[in-house]
């Protein structure tokens, strides 16, 4: 399911099936995206911050066009404990794998994966990108 | 000394990022003219030539401008000028300079401090005149002293840094208007936006938000553009922080993404060289 912000209007609330995985998207050309990450993160239960959420980092293949400051983004994965991951959504390769990831990880946030949890899936992400 | 660097002022001046250079000496300047001058001469004759019409005299000097540097570490700045003189007119006739390029380090510590003896660290070079002189005077040196050249582009975050700088700049005369300049992307035409803000009503904002003078942090420069922005959202609806910020234009100077800049304050002239070149060095590593 994808939105522009959050909350999700409400009069869809008993139709909507669980949610696994929220993936926020955050455009490093538009400072406007950060700012609408930031605001909709406040409408997120707390639980869900126990591995099943991500930052997506998009436009990060033209460092020219950077309007969003890295550091902010990089305390925005720090304070909400999740992991951020990065893409060039105009490569296809890259697009294509980072749609794999996602979907490996909304797999193991959804436990169809046996002996990995989402928290324990997000520790370890979270942990290997501070090497 | 203001006079010897006024000429720089309120030109546009096209930037790139150099690689330190390999067995540059300053003491040689002469010679590099003469050699270039023969470069260019050659380069002529070969058919690429710059010039349709009269075969004119390229005149090359090769100078060296001691006031801009930064620190005694610092490289001082190299000026390399091209004028046409035409052999049938009167001996003392004026040449007429067709080309400027000039080579400069302010404050590049980070750079000169991690390169090996024979390199000369002068990482940003600036150029006004035909693209076709650039290049055959940049291939000049990058096969000389094995340097690179690069386009130096500058990124809407360091324009908006440049914004907030200059604006908190106190400036004698009447201030220019302070401008910026936005391109709106995914629309079927292009579409610039340009907002224009008083330098008083500016400087007014930029002395609220900023804390310590003479130290900016990147959350005073974020305060800053953001209460453009919803000022510029109050009155059109239109969320500029979703555009690409593409020029700055302040009574200090005036900055381009494509890296193209012109100066306009000579007092401020070694200052904006020395975020230029903070630029030029993270672009070289």
């Amino acid at each position: 399911h994808l939105a522009t912000s959050l909350p999700l209007p409400s009069e869809r609330d008993h139709l909507r099936p669980r949610i696994d995985l929220i993936a926020f998207m955050i455009d490093i050309k538009s400072k406007y995206s950060l700012k609408n990450v930031e605001a909709s993160l406040a409408h997120v239960d707390a639980n869900f911050f126990l591995g099943k959420v991500c930052f997506l980092v998009t436009g990060v293949g033209r460092v020219n066009y950077c309007s969003v400051d890295m550091n902010a983004i990089w305390k925005l994965g720090e304070v909400y404990c999740s992991p951020v991951l990065f893409c060039e959504l105009e490569l296809e390769g890259i697009r294509v794998a980072t749609a794999q990831r996602l979907l490996r990880m909304l797999q193991i946030c959804a436990g169809h994966i046996p002996g990995v949890s989402a928290l324990s899936f997000g520790t370890l992400m979270r942990n290997s990108a501070d090497d | 000394d203001p006079q010897r660097t006024a000429f720089l002022l309120r030109k546009q001046w096209t930037l790139y990022s150099v690689t330190p250079l390999y067995r540059f000496s300053d003491a040689h300047l002469r010679d590099y003219a003469r050699l270039l001058s023969a470069f260019i001469a050659a380069e002529k004759q070969k058919g690429l030539a710059v010039e349709v019409g009269v075969e004119l005299g390229t005149k090359v000097t090769v100078s060296c401008l001691p006031d801009l540097k930064g620190s005694d570490q610092d490289q001082a700045a190299i000026l390399v000028q091209l004028s046409l003189r035409s052999p049938a007119a009167p001996k003392n006739s004026e040449e007429k300079l067709i080309w400027s390029g000039w080579f400069c380090c302010v404050a590049g510590d980070d750079l000169s401090q991690n390169v090996p003896e024979d390199f000369t660290c002068l990482p940003l070079f600036l150029v006004n005149g035909a693209e076709s002189y650039t290049a055959i005077v940049g291939s000049w040196f990058q096969k000389t002293f094995d340097c690179y050249f690069r386009r130096l582009a500058i990124s809407p975050l360091n324009l908006s840094w440049m914004a907030a700088m200059w604006t908190g700049c106190k400036v004698d005369k009447t201030a220019s208007a302070m401008e910026l300049v936005f391109s709106v992307p995914r629309l079927p035409q292009p579409l610039d936006i340009s907002y224009a803000i008083h330098p008083e009503d500016a400087k007014a904002l930029w002395d609220t938000v900023q804390k310590t003078p003479g130290e900016i942090t990147q959350e005073e420069v974020d305060v800053f553009m953001d209460c453009l922005y919803s000022h510029f959202h109050r009155h059109f609806k239109i969320h500029l922080s979703a555009t690409k910020l593409v020029k700055v234009s302040t009574a200090v100077a005036s900055a381009h993404c494509d890296g193209i800049i012109k100066f306009l304050q000579s007092q401020y002239l070694t200052g904006v060289l020395m975020l230029l070149t903070e630029l030029a060095i993270s672009q070289i590593q």
